[in-house]
């Protein structure tokens, strides 16, 4: 909202500069986002007339010009050629200092010495550019005259203030006039009309009293038929109104506030709006069939033409949450809508340059209704806002009335105000009393006020206080209806507490650093999902943040058929889906890196994936939630063996143990990204006493099709090869879920250790870890750890089989094997694997 | 003269033609005669100029029809078969991953980063963990009452439109979103917390959100908020004013201050905004700063009497605070990244700064 200061001294006599004003404001929580300095910086420019235009040698772009200032001629050079001889034209003289701190001095261009300059509209910050030097042509412009006075320009500023949602009561130039008064501790009063008249024109003629005419109930009628929507209709009517232009100071100050005049009726209007925060509606008398209105409830899919053109369909709830379809209707007395209550009116009954009766509606709505039929509609308008935070249905008469009066100043002089008002008042807010224990206040605040000093920060805002005894006695406060924001006690005493705050002032406020016995900590899923996105680091990934909204075609590639989480009001349309996987984000990221030359990278992500349970359950969730780490690794020489590597040092650092790989065919089908002859699920072991096995997600390399149909395409045309890694950490972070490491310590032995290695050729169907699991039953207590080394496969060997080439290390805590020992064991272990996997000892 | 064209059967051939493919050769092959420049489509495509107009207009529909027909089998059949040789070749190159045998996996490389969003959000929790607080997290999709109804904003209330939000298809309309901040994880803990009887609470609660906002250089539809819950017997504003102070000089350095003026949020009573002196100008007045030496951080307040009715916790023996703001604008304060979207394209590049 657009507040200038002159405006605000209407209400106080406010001083000061702007900033410090404007920091005044920002503390009561009416921020300020802008000042803007008006008039400004032109005490020194005058009226000039041009005498003279004249060539320059050798200039094509500016020509000098000979104008006289009231005291003789002046030669200035000027670029604009929009001007004539006899011309009236704005001149900075030498010396001068134009709005922006500009200063002018004398200047020589081609030769020839400029003595000021001629100004343009936006160069004096008075309007926008009309193709040149400003010309003038208002009464009393004479050369030597002060462009101020000319104008009637008084230096002001304009205060860009943001409104917070809850406080319709500050939403105009009265209410933070009150707000700014209080903390300033000055006198607040809305001026009487005659009172604003003198601040504001006190030369201008015409009485602001409009004669009185007939009895208003001989010239309309209203009818409320529903008043749960309008709880108060009032309506006035002037007679004999022209519509013509609004006073000079109050256009000016509609312009100021940024809106635009149109004619003295709807000006006035807007004035009222803007001074009070009442919006009020005039409408052409004689338009109306009838002659009268009727408020009521619109039927299902009644349709009315709003003023900006718009036929809108009412009456039937939308698909917004509590949106019950009840939209209140202003109708001509024949029923006929003519305009939405509260939001918008209708074209036919619109101010025209005829209408010569003026029915003036002021109201109040029901805000939630307001709120409801503005948001199906995506209508908002300056009086919808205002509804729907809630107006003060006891302003009204004071803001229809200031609307007569200042219709009154040019209205014409057969204005006349029909005799008394059409008033349906219904079931409206009145004042709430809410008790304020000082207790309460300094408990919330901090603070150790006593009652007498929070009824002396409440009673500026307009509260009424009365304390009831004692220092720590409560205030029965009665707060105005135009403060809806506070709510009955128990809640209204925070809301109270607030106000005291802001007119004792935030800052004042006392700061404590607070203590509590309970440590503070990351939880160990916290601690550990850290170290597991090191441990990613420390394997020469990075993290990624990918896209959580894919198109069906990414959800497919995924591996993932659809029904998907939906989204109802997507950004773009395509991307309507929660993602069920990062594989296709981690690799366009890859895509996107190597369109930059950058392809030889691994990323990673931790974050949630979405996806609709797989048997719907009336009580479970609607939707299913995991955070996953899921890792890319598509450096150079990457492949599933980078993904294997780095799932292995993930388990180690996590100390996970007993984990195996399952290859082939998944258990259970489910959605894959990555190729079953290249992968493996991860499946932990039974963990703390559960039955079954927990899967911890799957490591390998990405299936190819998917990867080229991404279009990750090596220099050689084939998809590139690349590792993927995929946990669900919720399992794999649970200590419940996925067995770790024993938290006792065994010793270390103080006795030497003994190796041997033993290669076998094994049939390529026998996974390597089975191999090496039956080597560790064999191997017994003794074994301290056993390590594939070598992998072989040649024509030597067979078909369809590979030398697996184990080093196996023993030690026992109290003594040093002996080599018979040491023989048996590597016996044992022959044999087992011999027997078990149809092996032999290479 | 001969008869006219019969698209249908060149259709019928061309079908049988493309099944028969089964390599990649063939179905070059095939492809040139079905669809060629020399096969029979086009042939009677060219043949088209020398017949009246009516009779033309009749075979060029049936041309043109037959032609996307052909195109759609050659493509589904090329697609067919490079799924077929890729699947050849995975079945014939097969991998026992459990064969792994170490350092033979792609060799060492530089060391990786975190994004910078997760490191600005691990020192902001490392802060307040120092300062006493836990870490709570909650789900990214939530209810309507807890993102909004439970926080005291009922549906159809005009600040709802404080927040863009994501509609989910999921039970009744507008009921399942993308939550827009993290308080409803607010919720969630005091709703535990007076279920198991364990009040008071300490918690920040970081995570991702969602608003319905065009990406823009200071705004991104999805992003990460922390939020800070304090319930304890006797807090007051004055301790949500020093937690924000010790906070901003924990984290942005002793220079930084911080200051909290009135603001309107329905789960706070009273609210504030919270600013912080500005990093750039370090409270000179800068361009970034608008010339006031301060930047708006987040939003803090104690917590409203209703967001505690629906709650279950009694508004007179408990009070508490609340306080949040965005993750990744302070990591665009912090780092001066001048267009936020450089968060989301994941160039390496930029990874690599942090």
């Amino acid at each position: 909202m657009r507040v200038p200061l002159s405006w605000l001294r209407d209400f106080a006599p406010f001083e000061g500069d702007a900033a410090a004003i404007a920091a005044t404001l920002d503390d009561l929580g009416l921020v300020v986002e802008g000042v803007e300095h008006v008039g400004e910086g032109l005490g020194d420019v005058v009226v000039a007339r041009v005498e003279e235009i004249r060539p320059i040698d050798g200039a094509d772009k500016i020509r000098l010009v000979v104008v006289s200032d009231g005291t003789g001629p002046v030669e200035v050079v000027c670029g604009a050629w929009n001007f004539a001889v006899g011309d009236l034209v704005p001149l900075a003289p030498v010396g001068s200092v134009l709005p922006g701190g500009f200063a002018i001095g004398k200047r020589k261009m081609k030769g020839v010495v400029s003595n000021g300059m001629l100004c343009s509209g936006p160069e004096l910050r008075l309007g926008e550019d009309r193709g040149g030097i400003l010309i003038l042509d208002a009464d009393g412009a004479v050369p030597g005259a002060k462009l101020t006075d000319v104008l009637g320009i008084e230096p002001d500023v304009v205060f860009d203030v943001a409104v917070e949602a809850n406080r319709p009561d500050a939403w105009c130039m009265a209410g933070v006039a009150r707000d700014l008064a209080a903390r300033l501790e000055l006198q607040f009063a809305v001026p009487s009309t005659p009172a604003l008249l003198a601040r504001v024109a006190p030369d201008a003629a015409g009485a602001a009293v409009p004669a009185t005419g007939p009895a208003v109930a001989t010239l309309t009628s209203v009818r409320v038929d529903d008043p749960d929507l309008c709880p108060r209709f009032t309506a006035r009517v002037l007679t004999g109104v022209q519509v013509g232009d609004s006073p000079e100071w109050l256009a000016r100050r509609l312009v100021a506030a940024g809106m635009r005049p149109i004619n003295n009726v709807v000006d006035a209007s807007n004035y009222v709006m803007l001074e009070l925060g009442q919006p009020t509606h005039p409408y052409d008398l004689d338009q109306l069939a009838g002659g009268g209105l009727v408020i009521r409830r619109a039927g299902a899919g009644e349709t009315v033409t709003t003023l900006d053109g718009v036929e809108r369909m009412l009456g039937r709830p939308g698909p917004g949450l509590g949106d019950t379809g009840q939209d209140c209707l202003i109708c001509d007395a024949t029923g006929a809508p003519v305009g939405i209550g509260g939001i918008m009116g209708g074209a036919t009954s619109e101010i025209g340059a005829g209408t010569t009766r003026v029915l003036l509606e002021a109201a109040y709505f029901v805000p939630m209704a307001i709120a409801r039929t503005s948001k199906r509609l995506n209508l908002r308008t300056e009086a919808s806002a205002r509804f729907e935070r809630g107006c003060d249905p006891a302003g009204i008469d004071r803001a229809a009335e200031r609307f007569c009066e200042l219709l009154a100043l040019t209205g014409g002089s057969g204005l006349t105000l029909a005799d008394g008002v059409l008033d349906v008042v219904g079931d409206v807010p009145t004042p709430l009393e809410v008790a304020v224990r000082p207790s309460r206040v300094n408990g919330l605040l901090g603070t150790a006020h006593t009652a007498a000093e929070i009824a002396g920060l409440l009673a500026p805002l307009g509260m009424e206080v009365r304390p009831t005894g004692g220092d720590d006695d409560p205030v029965e406060v009665v707060v105005p209806t135009f403060r809806p924001d506070i709510r009955p006690a128990p809640m209204g005493e925070a809301d109270l507490a607030e106000e005291v705050a802001r007119t004792y002032g935030y800052a004042r406020l006392p700061r404590r650093h607070p203590a509590w016995p309970q440590p503070g900590r990351l939880t160990p899923y916290q601690r550990e999902r850290r170290r597991i996105k090191d441990v990613l680091c420390g394997l020469g990934a990075s993290e990624a943040w990918t896209a959580a909204f894919v198109t069906e075609a990414d959800q497919l590639a995924a591996g993932f058929a659809p029904p998907y989480v939906e989204i109802t009001n997507p950004l773009v349309d395509a991307e309507r889906f929660l993602r069920s996987s990062m594989a296709p984000g981690l690799v366009q990221a890859v895509l996107y890196n190597a369109d930059r030359r950058q392809g030889d990278v691994r990323l990673f992500e931790v974050g949630s994936v979405f996806r609709l349970p797989e048997i719907p359950d009336g009580d479970g969730p609607l939707a299913v939630e995991e955070e996953r780490l899921c890792a890319v690794f598509a450096g150079e020489g990457d492949d599933a063996w980078s993904a294997v590597a780095a799932w292995r040092t993930v388990a180690d650092a996590l100390g996970l143990v007993g984990w195996t790989m399952e290859q082939g065919p998944r258990r259970g089908g489910g959605a894959r990204v990555s190729h079953e002859f290249r992968s493996a699920a991860l499946v932990g072991p039974p963990a703390r006493g559960r039955a079954r096995r927990v899967v911890l997600g799957e490591v390998g390399e990405l299936d190819p099709t998917f990867v080229e149909t991404s279009g990750l395409v090596g220099t050689d045309g084939r998809p590139r090869r690349v590792g993927w890694l995929d946990l669900d950490l919720a399992t794999v972070l649970d200590p419940d879920e996925a067995r770790r490491k024993p938290l006792e310590s065994a010793p270390i032995s103080r006795f030497p250790s003994s190796d041997f290695d033993l290669a076998f050729v094994v049939h390529d169907e026998v996974p390597a870890g089975t191999v090496e699991a039956t080597l560790q039953v064999a191997g017994g207590e003794l074994l301290e750890s056993v390590q594939l080394f070598d992998v072989y496969r040649g024509e030597s060997l067979g078909p369809a089989t590979r030398s697996l080439a184990y080093r196996l290390r023993f030690c026992a805590s109290d003594r040093t094997l002996t080599d018979d020992e040491i023989g048996g064991l590597r016996s044992a272990c022959i044999t087992a694997v011999e027997q078990s996997h149809g092996a032999t000892l290479r | 003269m001969s008869g006219p064209v019969d698209v249908d059967a060149l259709v019928a051939e061309a079908r049988v033609a493309i099944a028969a493919a089964d390599t990649t050769e063939d179905f070059r092959h095939v492809a040139a005669v079905v669809s060629g420049k020399k096969s029979a489509l086009v042939e009677a495509s060219r043949a088209l100029g020398s017949m009246d107009p009516d009779a033309r207009k009749e075979l060029g529909r049936q041309l043109h029809e037959a032609r996307a027909t052909v195109d759609g089998l050659l493509e589904a059949r090329r697609t067919a078969i490079r799924y077929a040789e890729l699947s050849a070749e995975m079945a014939a190159s097969r991998l026992d991953l459990t064969e792994y045998v170490p350092g033979e996996a792609a060799g060492p490389v530089a060391r990786g980063h975190l994004h910078l969003v997760s490191q600005t959000r691990d020192a902001l929790e490392d802060v307040f963990v120092g300062m006493g607080f836990e870490v709570a997290e909650g789900p990214e999709i939530e209810s309507d009452w807890y993102n909004f109804g439970a926080l005291n904003i009922p549906p159809a209330h005009p600040a709802r439109g404080m927040w863009d939000t994501f509609y989910l298809h999921l039970g009744e309309p507008e009921s399942t979103l993308l939550r827009t901040h993290t308080s409803p994880v607010q919720i969630h803990l005091m709703e535990r917390a007076v279920l198991d009887g364990t009040l008071p609470i300490h918690s920040v609660m970081p995570g991702r959100c969602y608003r319905r906002d065009t990406p823009d250089a200071r705004h991104l539809a999805v992003f990460h908020q922390i939020e800070g819950l304090v319930v304890d017997r006797g807090i007051t504003f004055a301790d949500l004013a020093g937690t924000i102070e010790t906070f901003t000089a924990a984290y942005f350095g002793p220079d930084i201050h911080s200051r909290l003026r009135p603001a309107y949020f329905p789960f706070t009573e009273p609210s504030a905004e919270f600013e912080v002196t500005c990093t750039i100008c370090k409270g000179e007045g800068c361009r970034t700063c608008s010339q006031t030496g301060w930047i708006e951080l987040g939003g803090c307040g104690m917590v409203d009497p209703a967001v505690f009715a629906s709650v279950g916790i009694d508004a007179d023996e408990w009070t508490g605070f609340a306080f949040g703001f965005g993750i990744d604008r302070c990591a665009q304060m912090r780092h001066q990244i001048a267009d936020m979207r450089a968060l989301i394209e994941n160039d390496i590049r930029f990874l690599r700064q942090f």
